[in-house]
């Protein structure tokens, strides 16, 4: 149990060098390792369906937009850049203590309530799941899938003007 | 014949794409029969006792859980007109043929997002198809680069819709968490349920999800974000967030959940009443000191959905007709009072109110149809909006909150204010120098708003008539 | 090696408001639009993160990765979208900045 704490503790390490970097390149690396280890927590707890998915999707193809998209919007001045730097140390300092004080403070609450393990058990198949009864789901899917390519051809179109 | 509604505008919207590119001025008019059937729908539910054999194949095809009943065919027929008003302000106001034609898809993926919603029994379902209307929206609202300074704004305007959208929806997938937690599935019934047992994970759970709602309908304090977004997007963007998007993602799911899941509980009465009430009065407060057009009736749609709340803190019996019926009126004139507003800025090119004055001569067909929709909402008789407040009022009566009936009614009056002021300020006196060569603007932007104008009339006259059928057919 | 999973609840919770709280703060405390998306992101992990925990913890594991499956698809979507507004915002006013967009007022 206590390297699965572990490896939680360093899932939050990660969030927190995504928020707190400096170089924007470097937020998204940790950005992409945060979800790197969800999707190894989330195969240790026995999502793997899931997990592939998190890994696959979100380490990869979401990085791969958010870099593109750094990319085609390199900010012009490098004095505008140095100066964000040094203000943004200083909005940002706080959040690891922030972090670490929340964690200690919930980790003295004890809950009455018995939430674990109390329904009883039994579930099936990811695959029966998804492709029998949450047929609707898979629905809005692929319709959010047609509005994003709406988005792209919109969004990222050319200037003709 | 559910899964219909999801499917039609689906296909519509690939058949769209694969027109070729000089057929795609059709666009605009395709969407709109989608619209027409989508109003027919609404009615067709009360009667859908034929069943065709073809809709049986269908269903096992595309096995969806959905319901349709009173509640949703309302959200249908409100999308349908708002829909068609929101398409043919597009007509006049977006000259670009291909900005026409995204949006008129975007407006039918938006549809679909609006009939899941509308039809959905569980939580997560909902929050899913919330969030396709949601997307459709970000793309109409950032879309269109215009050459005007109102389009400088469409982004600052997006920018605060799209960051509370993803707070609400990480609000509401945390709380189909908890409700997992508590019962093991996510539908509405599940929910009730686990309510009535009084476990505390599901009071979470719907909590939660109330606050996620709340934001989604831009209820106090979280309706920051509502006056940025309607004011900034495009014209006939704005007439369709204001007269369906914002109240079909928030409003709406209230109503089904009031309807279902609360059934009249205790805690969840007060809060309703409480939000209701605030929203209500901030709304309206706001509304009285602005300028900017599109920003008072913004601000004037926040008031108004707090009195759809309202309505539903109150007897429950006479509340979800009461916020139907609001929620109806409101689609109806607050779409119109955004078209006259697309009106009054393709003529005049601003819509700075102390800029304006006198209009009302040169432009006389808008001033009308302005001066309907803004005492329908006020609460005049015999227009529709005075019997819906009769009604909300009526509900808070009857369930014996008196102070909340008071502010209701108070707020009333400060809603005529601030749309009084509208109208001194843009059509009363004399027309000013600059505005001497103004003329009424085209058909094509009139027909809306007038057609819209007749049905505020017309519902209001003949309301008795309607309320009898409405009861006689069952809710 | 075996993994033990833990089965408190609590615990999950506390990692899932840690998660929260960074995302939130990550996406106020900046003035760079794609540093909110950023912040976005680790929004929509922190709730992958609870959901599919209470499908372990309430036994609904497969259920839960349906949802989370669905949920990863939405995510994908929006942060494609934003990232295209945020395109939108750059072409306009060559800045990555949101200070230069605070001219609406009220």
């Amino acid at each position: 149990m206590i390297w699965f704490t572990l490896l939680l503790v360093l899932l939050v390490l990660a969030a927190l060098w995504a928020s707190m970097a400096t170089a924007l390149l470097r937020a998204m690396l940790g950005l992409a390792l945060t979800s790197a280890l969800l999707a190894v927590v989330m195969f240790a707890m026995g999502a793997t369906l899931a997990a592939v998915l998190e890994l696959s999707v979100c380490a990869g193809l979401i990085s791969v937009v958010m870099v593109s998209v750094t990319s085609l919007t390199q900010p012009r001045s490098l004095k505008e850049a140095v100066a964000a730097r040094r203000s943004r140390l200083r909005r940002l300092w706080p959040l690891p203590l922030v972090l670490i004080a929340a964690g200690v403070a919930l980790s003295f609450v004890r809950v009455p309530v018995d939430i674990v393990f109390r329904l009883p058990a039994g579930d099936g198949d990811v695959r029966t799941v998804l492709w029998s009864m949450r047929q609707l789901d898979l629905f809005g899917q692929i319709l959010i899938l047609l509005a994003g390519v709406f988005g792209v051809l919109v969004l990222f179109r050319k200037e003709a003007k | 014949m559910s899964d219909l509604l999801l499917l039609v505008p689906f296909v519509a919207v690939i058949f769209l794409n694969l027109l070729p590119k000089r057929a795609r001025g059709a666009a605009l008019w395709i969407a709109f029969g989608v619209l027409v059937l989508e109003v027919a729908a609404a009615f067709a539910e009360r009667f859908a006792t034929i069943e065709v054999s073809a809709f049986a194949a269908l269903e096992r095809v595309f096995p969806f859980h959905l319901a349709t009943d009173g509640l949703a065919g309302l959200l249908m027929l409100c999308a349908g007109l708002v829909g068609m008003a929101a398409l043919l302000v597009a007509r006049k106001t977006f000259e670009d043929a291909d900005d026409r034609f995204f949006f008129s898809n975007l407006v039918l993926v938006a549809l679909v997002g609006i009939n899941g919603i509308a039809m959905v029994r569980d939580l997560f379902s909902l929050y899913v198809f919330v969030e396709v209307t949601a997307v459709a929206t970000f793309i109409l609202i950032t879309a269109r680069r215009m050459a005007g300074n109102e389009g400088d704004h469409a982004f600052e305007g997006a920018w605060k819709y799209i960051l509370l959208s993803v707070i609400a929806s990480v609000l509401m997938l945390t709380a189909v968490g908890f409700l997992l937690l508590s019962t093991g599935e996510i539908t509405l019934a599940a929910a009730k349920e686990a309510l009535a047992t009084q476990d505390p994970l599901a009071w979470i759970a719907m909590g939660l999800f109330l606050c996620g709602l709340f934001v989604k309908g831009a209820l106090v304090p979280f309706h920051g974000w509502l006056a940025d977004a309607y004011t900034a997007a495009p014209a006939p963007v704005s007439v369709f967030m204001a007269g369906i998007v914002t109240k079909a993602s928030g409003i709406f799911a209230l109503l089904r959940i009031a309807q279902s899941t609360l059934g009249g509980a205790a805690p969840g009465r007060e809060i309703l009443l409480v939000v209701g009430a605030v929203t209500i009065v901030v709304g309206a407060f706001l509304a009285l000191t602005q300028t900017n057009m599109k920003r008072m009736l913004a601000y004037s749609s926040v008031s108004q959905m707090g009195y759809i709340v309202l309505a539903l803190g109150g007897d429950l019996g006479i509340g979800i007709l009461a916020a139907g019926f609001h929620f109806f009126n409101h689609a109806i004139s607050k779409s119109q009072l955004f078209a006259n507003a697309a009106a009054i800025e393709k003529e005049l090119g601003t819509l700075d109110m102390d800029e304006m004055g006198g209009i009302g001569s040169r432009m006389p067909v808008t001033a009308g149809t302005t001066a309907v929709a803004t005492l329908s909402i006020a609460g005049l008789p015999p227009l529709a909006g005075f019997w819906s407040k009769l009604l909300i009022v009526l509900a808070l009566w009857n369930a014996g909150e008196y102070a909340f009936a008071a502010v209701a009614i108070l707020v009333s009056l400060v809603t005529l204010a601030y749309f009084l002021s509208l109208q001194r300020r843009v059509f009363f006196g004399k027309p000013l120098e600059k505005w001497a060569k103004v003329h009424e603007t085209a058909p094509g932007l009139l027909v809306p708003a007038v057609a819209l104008a007749l049905v505020t009339i017309a519902l209001g006259i003949g309301f008795p008539f309607v309320l009898k059928v409405l009861l006689g057919g069952g809710a | 090696m075996t993994i033990e999973i833990p089965t408190s609840f609590w615990l999950y919770f506390t990692f899932f408001a840690l998660l929260f709280l960074d995302g939130i703060w990550c996406m106020l405390a900046t003035r760079n639009l794609v540093r909110v998306l950023i912040g976005i992101e680790i929004l929509m992990k922190s709730v992958t993160f609870f959901l599919i925990a209470a499908g372990y913890l309430s036994g609904r594991m497969a259920l839960a990765q349906a949802l989370v499956i669905t949920v990863i698809v939405i995510e994908v979507v929006v942060v494609v979208v934003i990232a295209g507004v945020i395109l939108g915002f750059f072409r306009k006013h060559d800045s990555l900045d949101v200070g230069n967009a605070r001219d609406m007022k009220g």
